[in-house]
């Protein structure tokens, strides 16, 4: 070991660094890329899996239910709210001027359809479902939907209008098949 | 450390070899322990019996549990009606966690008041600080593993506080996840960290308590030991305390287990997980109370988020808040008013997290968080600059003489003699 370090002392730069100061840098840098190269598939594992991800849209016959009434249904895991709402209700979430919002989007950018109203049903502060699809429950100060976890109000467009919640009920990717039957995802 | 002579010949032996016997007898036997402490210098080795208790009712726990979401709550049902002792074991597992963090909130209070964070014990306290982290870490992943309501939704609750983090946090969220909501995959990884990070809070525990010896305990007059006279060997004279105390907890915690198991658990979570529907009112477990209620007393998501995690950081940074040189309240009379305060403060905000979010609550629960960061951040840096200090002893032995004179001095003093 003496003898090798006297001898790259001889081999020193005009800058004062050997060779041997560049292998000792190449070999962590080498260390390092081939670290993180292995600690990728270990983080990426918790990623969804292709089955996860693979899950099927669903489809949805909505002529059945009737005006005023809402379905929940599971999609991803998450429940899906469909509502079929009055002409009141509709009134109501167009009337609004959007420019007081604290998330502001038109009505007719929520609903493709204004009788129909399809969100999903998950509170956007913290994931709770939000009270508000069955007859009888409590639909929050805006006639909409009322989170109970930590008191989030949404109106009939399932845009927020009071409470913790950041942004309004997400709209999930849709489409009308027919007249009656809508696909979600 | 030198090697030390054993008796018993095969104990030599290894000893020479291996000196395990002459590290324990050092750190566990002569150990020279303030001879000044007081009853809230249980709970340290209280928290350790809590620890081992929970590691060994968990693993048995395993050996009849399912991670799966389909299985998972029967198969808890299952280890309380049809596997042998199965129940006791659940039992003493879940109140195990309840009297797991009473004892180390107890003895986080205790170093709160005598100052024990303190140079030269820093990094003692701070070890300690990302001991209580794991421990949350791992009781949070504990309570979903049931799978019942409460199980499901406060798994949702808390994951989805990540989401609050700018433009990353909803892919973290679907990374926990493994998916697009808490599910099977949640479960499954919940479980193998559930498993890990105990044993990781071992390590962590060991460093504590490398740092415990480097300095010795703290006590309660918050001065250092100047000598033999100050000091006590740990065994047999704390060991007999700590075992006396640790009978009076097991009378507690058996109490608890054997009348009273579900007192400190939510009823809904004895219901099935259910994706479409959240309860009524959702609770955290009581010792995640406190955090709750500052995560809600802040009106906007990522504000909430970082008050609640800002909670557990300025205990980190503790020893650089509180700069006054005296450790223990006893001579700090300010500063020993503003602890209680502060005590008062942390149950105040326990009772509001139980509570809905909504009228008065809200605004008790606004001002007992602007309380706790305001005692921190703003109250503690200033006494440190303000109070002025009662006397300090000159040692731990000079109060007992001066106060009590040759009689009581002479009690105390006995013992210690046979021992040196
Ligand atoms: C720091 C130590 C630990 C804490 C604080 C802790 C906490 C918890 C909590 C709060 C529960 C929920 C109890 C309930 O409501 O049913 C739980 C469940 C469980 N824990 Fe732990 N635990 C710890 C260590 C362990 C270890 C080392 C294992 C070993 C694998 C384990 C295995 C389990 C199992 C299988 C369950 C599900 C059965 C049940 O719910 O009773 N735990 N744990
Ligand atoms: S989760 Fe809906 S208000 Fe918090």
């Amino acid at each position: 070991m003496a003898k090798s370090k006297s001898k790259t002392s001889e081999m020193e730069t005009s800058q004062g660094k050997s060779r041997r100061d560049f292998i000792v840098v190449a070999s962590y840098a080498m260390g390092a890329v081939g670290a993180g190269a292995f600690a990728w598939p270990l983080i990426d594992q918790m990623n969804p899996a292709a089955d996860t991800l693979a899950l099927a849209s669903i489809e949805v016959d909505i002529s059945k239910i009737a005006e005023g009434q809402s379905i929940t249904l599971k999609w991803r895991g998450k429940p899906v709210f469909i509502r079929h709402r009055t002409a009141d209700e509709i009134r109501q979430a167009q009337d609004v001027d959007i420019d007081g919002l604290r998330h502001p989007e038109g009505d007719e950018i929520r609903a493709q359809k204004p009788e129909y109203l399809v969100v999903l049903g998950v509170c956007t502060h913290l994931g709770c479902v939000p009270l508000g699809q069955k007859v009888g429950e409590v639909r929050g100060e805006y006639d909409g939907w009322f989170c109970p976890c930590h008191g989030s109000h949404y109106d009939a467009s399932g845009r927020i209008r009071k409470g913790p919640a950041p942004t309004n009920l997400e709209v999930p990717p849709y489409a009308f098949l027919s007249d009656n039957v809508i696909r979600i995802g | 450390m030198e090697s030390k002579e054993f008796k018993n010949p095969v104990v030599s032996w290894i000893d020479h070899r291996l000196p395990i016997f002459s590290f324990l007898n050092h750190e566990a036997n002569e150990y020279p322990t303030p001879k000044n402490l007081n009853y809230f210098w249980n709970f340290g080795s209280l928290a350790g019996i809590a620890l081992v208790i929970m590691i060994v009712t968990g693993i048995t726990l395993a050996m009849s549990y399912t991670a799966h979401t389909d299985y998972a709550f029967d198969s808890v049902e299952r280890i309380m009606r049809d596997v042998n002792h199965g129940w006791l074991i659940r039992y003493i597992h879940m109140n195990g966690a309840s009297f797991f963090f009473i004892v180390v909130f107890i003895h986080i209070f205790r170093g709160l008041y005598y100052g024990s964070y303190k140079a030269p014990r820093e990094l003692l306290w701070m070890l300690g600080v990302l001991i209580l982290l794991l421990m949350m870490a791992t009781a949070f992943m504990g309570y979903v593993l049931p799978w019942g309501q409460m199980s499901f939704w406060g798994a949702t609750v808390i994951t989805n506080l990540f989401s609050a983090i700018p433009l990353v946090g909803e892919n973290i969220v679907i990374w926990l996840w493994g998916g697009f909501s808490v599910d099977n995959p949640t479960l499954n990884r919940f479980f193998a960290l559930h498993y890990l990070l105990p044993f990781v809070i071992v390590g962590v525990v060991v460093l504590h308590l490398v740092a415990l010896h480097r300095f010795g305990s703290n006590n309660p007059l918050g001065i250092d030991t100047r000598g033999p006279q100050d000091t006590l060997p740990f065994h047999p004279y704390y060991t007999i305390k700590d075992f006396f105390g640790l009978s009076v907890f097991l009378t507690f915690f058996a109490a608890a287990v054997f009348f009273v198991p579900n007192m400190m658990g939510h009823p809904d979570n004895y219901i099935p997980a259910n994706a479409l529907q959240t309860p009524a009112h959702i609770v955290p477990e009581w010792y995640f109370l406190p955090f709750y209620a500052i995560l809600r007393a802040v009106p906007d998501k990522l504000g909430g988020v970082l008050a609640m995690f800002g909670a557990i950081a300025v205990l980190f940074v503790l020893p650089w808040l509180d700069r006054s040189p005296i450790r223990s309240a006893r001579f700090r009379p300010i500063f020993k008013i503003f602890f209680w305060l502060l005590f008062i403060d942390c149950l105040v905000l326990g009772y509001i997290g139980a509570m809905p979010a909504e009228g008065i609550y809200v605004l008790i629960g606004r001002l007992a968080t602007v309380w706790y960061f305001a005692h921190f951040l703003i109250i503690l840096p200033v006494l440190s600059v303000i109070e002025t200090p009662r006397p300090l002893p000159q040692s731990i032995s000079q109060p007992i003489f001066s106060a009590a004179g040759g009689g009581l001095a002479g009690a105390m003093s006995a013992p210690k003699e046979k021992v040196e």
